[in-house]
């Protein structure tokens, strides 16, 4: 089974969202997701300054497999991104939630998390998937 | 579930993670089918491949069958005991049925043909041996692993019989040979030098342990096909089908038209094709930057309003980017555009070759 953490949220689409103590909201893949795509080779973000939407492609990660769309769980301003998947795209399965997160937004509303699912909401979706 | 080699349990305890290829519970990876293919490449790597179809044939006509049966001639390998050719075997209208390996091993021949296409080529060998004095044996009792990389060769030296051993050691490039109940074959699906070596179910997993215990690394469908691709070597379904003629698939050189008076199945039609000039032609692609070519992204072609397709793409691991096999129009230059995510993006086009013996080739 794999890794999903209790304090995140996350999309069908198998992304996460960690909000940080200073209110931004942070972005990566699921441990379900980097398992599902294999090993990743290009990780491409959303440039710093620019705007992500929710249900708007906010980025891309390709595995050997395949290309997948990444999404953000929220609306708002990118404030950050992890340079270093770029020289190191494999760290997002070596930690998928840490050391791999994609970038960070300065949310219009962080009320949009509420929308998103739960540790045990994802955790339901995974198990029905199987 | 599907089929299951005599590996199935040892794959999973080594930690595979097992998918469904044609029919077949096969492992995809253990972990990183980077790393893989990077053991394969630079040390040793070693490949469940027992869902592959070994057929026996055998009778007075063995020779005969096969000559009318295959694109290529397998008189090329008379007097070569244990010789191997790679051919075609094509239907009627000229289209691939399968691409196979087949041995020379004196009165008789063994034949590997793929898993996925299993039924219709047992069929299809069947259906032309009516008319031949031979018999079509499948050996479903026989495992098969490949070893292979730089190191393959010495590790399996030191791991098997002196019977074993000597045969290894005798065994020119592409030469397969019995020994006892085991075939060794020279041969392999990743660029590497290696061997194929099937043996009896019930003595793969020893054989596979024992090479796991001398440092060869498991490896996957994943590495075994990024492996191959960088080789530049076919893929069934992908760069040949039977709606694709050898002649666009880059199997030109595995058609043996001479002598001009063996009659094989398919030949009326592509000598017609050669005639007139094929309009396709399979050629590998290059793309240095950012992002991965896919099969059945579009190619399109200065001067040429005909398209072509990406067949096999894939992250080259040794290099470092992606490159891909693509059948294209003839006319094509240097360069193409390829269709990517909605981007037309600027590709270079090489010869369908990218990596030999662990070094680039482009």
């Amino acid at each position: 089974m794999s890794d999903i953490r209790k304090e995140l949220k996350y999309l069908s689409s198998h992304e996460w969202a960690r909000v940080e103590e200073d209110g931004t909201v942070t972005i990566g893949i699921t441990d379900h997701a980097q398992d599902a795509l294999g090993d990743v080779v290009y990780v491409e973000t959303p440039e710093v300054g620019t705007r992500v939407a929710i249900g708007e492609e906010a980025g891309v990660v390709e595995s050997v497999k395949a290309a997948s769309d990444i999404y953000s769980l929220v609306s708002g301003e990118v404030v950050a991104v992890n340079e270093a998947l770029q020289d190191a795209p494999e760290t997002v399965n070596g930690s998928p939630y840490d050391d791999g997160w994609f970038f960070r937004v300065k949310p219009d509303d962080l009320a949009e998390l509420d929308e998103a699912l739960d540790a045990a909401e994802y955790r339901e979706l995974l198990e029905s998937d199987e | 579930m599907g089929n299951k080699t005599a590996l199935y349990t040892t794959h999973q305890t080594m930690g595979g993670k097992l998918v469904d290829f044609g029919g077949w519970d096969m492992p995809l990876h253990y972990g990183s089918q980077i790393e893989e293919h990077h053991k394969v490449r630079q040390f040793a790597g070693m490949f469940d491949v027992s869902h592959m179809t070994v057929v026996d044939v055998t009778g007075a006509d063995a020779k005969a069958y096969l000559q009318y049966l295959l694109a290529n001639d397998v008189a090329r390998l008379d007097s070569l005991y244990g010789k191997a050719l790679y051919s075609g075997m094509l239907n009627h209208e000229g289209g691939v049925i399968d691409d196979l390996i087949v041995y020379n091993l004196g009165d008789w021949y063994r034949v590997v043909v793929n898993c996925s296409t299993r039924e219709k080529d047992l069929a299809w060998m069947n259906q032309v041996a009516a008319t031949f004095s031979v018999s079509i044996t499948e050996r479903p009792e026989l495992a098969m692993i490949a070893v292979q990389g730089p190191e393959a060769i010495r590790i399996a030296l030191s791991l098997v019989s002196a019977d074993q051993a000597a045969v290894i050691a005798s065994l020119k490039i592409f030469q397969g040979l019995p020994v006892g109940d085991w075939f060794i074959g020279r041969t392999g699906y990743t660029g590497e030098d290696g061997l194929e070596i099937m043996l009896p179910n019930e003595a793969a997993v020893n054989l596979w342990q024992s090479l796991a215990d001398a440092g060869v690394a498991p490896c996957g469908l994943g590495a075994r096909d990024t492996l191959r691709l960088e080789a530049g070597m076919n893929l069934y379904g992908h760069e040949m089908d039977e709606g694709i003629s050898p002649l666009a698939a880059n199997m030109g050189w595995t058609i043996a038209w001479q002598p001009a008076e063996r009659e094989f199945i398919g030949r009326p039609v592509l000598e017609a094709q050669k005639a007139a000039g094929s309009s396709q032609k399979l050629v590998g692609l290059v793309l240095r930057e950012r992002g991965v070519l896919r099969a059945g992204q579009i190619v399109s072609v200065e001067d040429s309003t005909e398209n072509g397709v990406i067949t096999s793409g894939t992250f080259s691991p040794s290099l470092g980017y992606s490159i891909a096999l693509a059948r294209v129009p003839h006319s094509i230059g240097s360069h193409c555009q390829v269709e990517m995510r909605g981007k037309q993006i600027t590709v270079e086009v090489v010869a369908p070759n990218f990596v030999r013996n662990g070094k680039a080739v482009i």
